[in-house]
């Protein structure tokens, strides 16, 4: 195995092993790059994978203390898990669904597109969907994205099956099994799906892509990439010029190390990304690195969700096969007429037994909450994704009163629901309702958002330097060897699921990045 | 055939360390029927379950125990009668609820805090029952749950029902969900499509399985 020296500062450090850290180690590492990155969480493997919902929480899930406050449900439910992302090699790459869909083109100007909404800080952001196609075609390429690249899609399973009835009785026309980055067939030396539907607890046949067995032993292989596991990254330190040095972390042992290195890549997530940020504050930069625009932290996104499960009096067993097996994509439109701007997905989802008593409707009990768990197996379940409004107000902050275990303030997320995502929530639950009541419903329920998996735009991409944290490429506005990689680059977010995005952005700053160094502008 | 085992395979957030083993199995907690080993404990719940259900079906005994460490069997007794309120699941036997009293225990044999708050509460729903919150009516007993609502005990309570009641093999296998897949090689060619009551999707939207 590769090992850089502590004080080698040719390396470039990736802080993060999930879709951006991962990919963008990867993509660095083929081109020759010399990368050691740094992962909070531990390795595991398809073999260690956990079919049980509690267990592989415990396995996999960022657990780390967290406060929230706002007028979330999330804030009154889960006060100290705000988001339900990863910290394990692969980061939530080992977690996520499969969904990868391209943003739509006005999605990218949703300033210019939805106007000025009042409570919102809306922007263009300051790409197109016309340079980014490219690196979409790689990505799917790389990921393996049914119904892309000649991959046909996946078959859909009896959760699908539900959703595609009601949806086409009501005349939905864009009703498939989704765009997934799960092998429907063999490919890139893993097998095809085998329909055990623990797509959140970890693939155990690897048929759903994760860096974890893409990206990171291919970045391996190369012998440029060195990642060290359980590796908590507390400050990013800089010289006098205003230069990134490197990174001072805690090992496996808790020992503390500084990596020195030409360039910094932050890659933690749309929490622990600002949060680093705002914690390496030095004399220099009073406000946390990166954050002339005061914008760090800000504009925290997570996707206006919910989700709706609906009892039949036939058996469904919705928990057979993918957890995501199907999508409806006519509302992703921007439609005003609906009553918001921007739109949403419909996608299937199905929870476990454990999993369906802690959120089905967090708080609840009583015999109708009993009612619901006791038809499980005639429950269908969709989950909604759509867009949600960028406010600074929602923010990730450092919570100076409560320390973690390495006497650094834990983050604070902050959530208010805009008034846009209301309106589209309301939209999505009553469509989502009127699909299962085509299908033959005999009960529909509206579940409240879980704790966000999608959290984005905590360092947002801007043209103009004031207004946001990082340029085109993902480098920072004010400091030009330190570059942000996950989807807290974000300037909007979207009607779709991030993850194939953020792989897009990564193999395009991939791109950028060895480029400049090639040039020796970095 | 699936073992039924008396004991919550629990597994809160705090034990993460029990899920590194190798091979992704869940370990099952089998605890001795010895009197031996009751007579350490402070109380023990048993019961049977009833013969002909599912459980009675796949359990390797119908006769079940619990031990308490802190709690007497009467309040353990009363926190079964409270989950069962909370929760009122009339196909769940006795033995599901006594996981909600054996978890509680542990939590009051760790804490004194929350043995105190247990304690305090288990008297207070007592008292408000008149004597004996597990004897009174059904419609007497949401009632009084209700009225505690929002209270630190009845959030205490409530919050260990979603683990203790819902992840075990036993509600598991009465609600029709069969857990871990992946020794079995997944619902591939075990019915991911099995339903028929409503018409099938077009190819176009949903493939067939690729068949290698």
């Amino acid at each position: 195995m590769t090992k850089f020296d502590f004080n080698d500062d040719s390396v470039v450090v990736v802080i993060g092993s999930g879709a951006g850290g991962g990919t963008l180690a990867n993509e660095l590492a083929q081109k020759g790059v010399k990368v050691v990155g740094l992962e909070a969480g531990a390795r595991q493997s398809p073999a260690t994978f956990i079919q049980d919902e509690w267990k592989s929480f415990g396995q996999i899930a960022w657990l780390d203390n967290r406060t929230t406050s706002g007028d979330w449900r999330v804030a009154k439910n889960f006060p100290n898990l705000p988001s339900w992302i990863c910290k394990t090699v692969g980061g939530t790459t080992t977690h996520w669904a499969g969904a990868s869909l391209r943003f739509q083109e006005h999605e990218f100007k949703a300033r210019t597109t939805y106007g000025n909404l009042a409570g919102a800080n809306l922007q263009d952001w300051p790409i197109t969907l016309a340079e980014l196609e490219p690196y979409y075609a790689k990505a799917e390429d790389k990921m393996g994205v049914t119904r892309t690249n000649g991959i046909p899609g996946l078959p859909g399973n009896n959760n699908f099956k539900v959703m595609y009835a009601g949806a086409k009785k009501l005349g939905y026309k864009e009703v498939h099994t989704g765009r997934m980055a799960i092998n429907s067939q063999p490919r890139d030396g893993r097998g095809r799906c085998l329909q055990m539907g623990f797509c959140f607890q970890g693939c155990k046949s690897g048929a759903k892509w994760s860096t974890l067995y893409t990206e990171i032993p291919k970045a391996e292989a190369t012998g440029n990439y060195e990642l060290r596991t359980e590796s908590h990254v507390t400050r990013i330190e800089h010289n006098a010029a205003g230069k990134v040095t490197g990174v001072v972390y805690f090992d496996k042992d808790g020992v503390e190390r500084r990596q020195k290195a030409r360039i910094v890549c932050v890659a933690g997530n749309s929490i622990e990304s600002p949060r680093l940020l705002l914690m390496s504050a030095s004399n220099m930069f009073k406000d946390g690195l990166a954050n002339s625009s005061g914008q760090v932290g800000k504009n925290y996104m997570r996707h206006m969700t919910g989700s709706v499960y609906a009892a039949f009096e036939n058996t469904v067993n919705m928990y057979k096969g993918t957890t995501m097996a199907g999508i409806v994509r006519d509302e992703a439109r921007h439609d005003p007429s609906r009553g918001f701007v921007g739109g949403y997905e419909l996608e299937t989802l199905s929870l476990g037994v454990p999993f369906m008593a802690a959120f089905l409707d967090p708080g609840g009990w009583g015999s109708d909450f009993a009612w619901w768990m006791e038809n499980y197996t005639k429950l269908a379940g969709m989950w909604i994704v759509g867009e949600d409004m960028p406010r600074e107000t929602n923010r990730v902050t450092l919570n100076t009163s409560i320390k973690d275990k390495y006497g650094n303030p834990v983050p604070n997320v902050h959530f208010d629901d805009h008034s846009n995502d209301i309106a589209m929530r309301n939209h999505a639950f009553a469509q989502g309702e009127k699909i299962y009541q085509a299908a033959g419903a005999v009960k529909t329920f509206r579940t409240p958002p879980y704790p966000s998996t999608h959290n984005l735009g905590t360092n947002r991409m801007s043209e103009k330097a004031k207004n946001g944290v990082v340029n085109k490429w993902g480098q920072t506005h004010d400091i030009p060897n330190l570059f942000v990689s996950d989807g807290s680059q974000f300037t909007t977010g979207g009607a779709e699921n991030p993850t194939l995005t953020i792989v897009t952005l990564a193999i395009r700053q991939a791109d950028y990045i060895a480029k400049q160094m090639s040039e020796r502008a970095i | 055939m699936r073992v039924v085992s008396i004991v919550n395979a629990d597994a809160t957030i705090s034990r993460v360390s029990e899920c590194e083993e190798g091979h992704g199995f869940i370990p099952k907690i089998e605890i001795p029927l010895t009197r031996r080993s009751f007579l350490k404990g402070s109380g023990i719940l048993m019961g049977t379950l009833v013969t002909g259900t599912t459980l009675s079906a796949l359990a390797p005994s119908n006769v079940w125990a619990v031990e308490l460490k802190t709690l007497n069997t009467a309040k353990g007794q009363t926190l079964m009668a409270m989950g069962r309120t909370l929760y009122p699941h009339k196909n769940l036997p006795d033995a599901v609820y006594a996981l909600l009293a054996k978890d509680l225990d542990s939590k009051a044999t760790g804490s004194q805090e929350i043995k105190r708050g247990l304690l305090e509460g288990i008297e207070k729903l007592n008292k408000d029952a008149g004597g004996n919150f597990a004897k009174v009516s059904a419609s007497k007993k949401l009632e009084i749950v209700k009225a505690m609502e929002g209270t630190p005990f009845f959030d205490l309570v409530r919050g260990q029902c979603v683990t203790s009641l819902y992840n075990n093999d036993m509600t598991f296998a009465v609600f029709g969900y069969p857990g871990a897949i992946w020794e079995k090689g997944g619902y591939i060619n075990r019915g991911f499509q099995d339903l028929k009551w409503l018409p099938a999707p077009d190819a176009e939207s949903s493939p067939a399985p690729y068949r290698g």
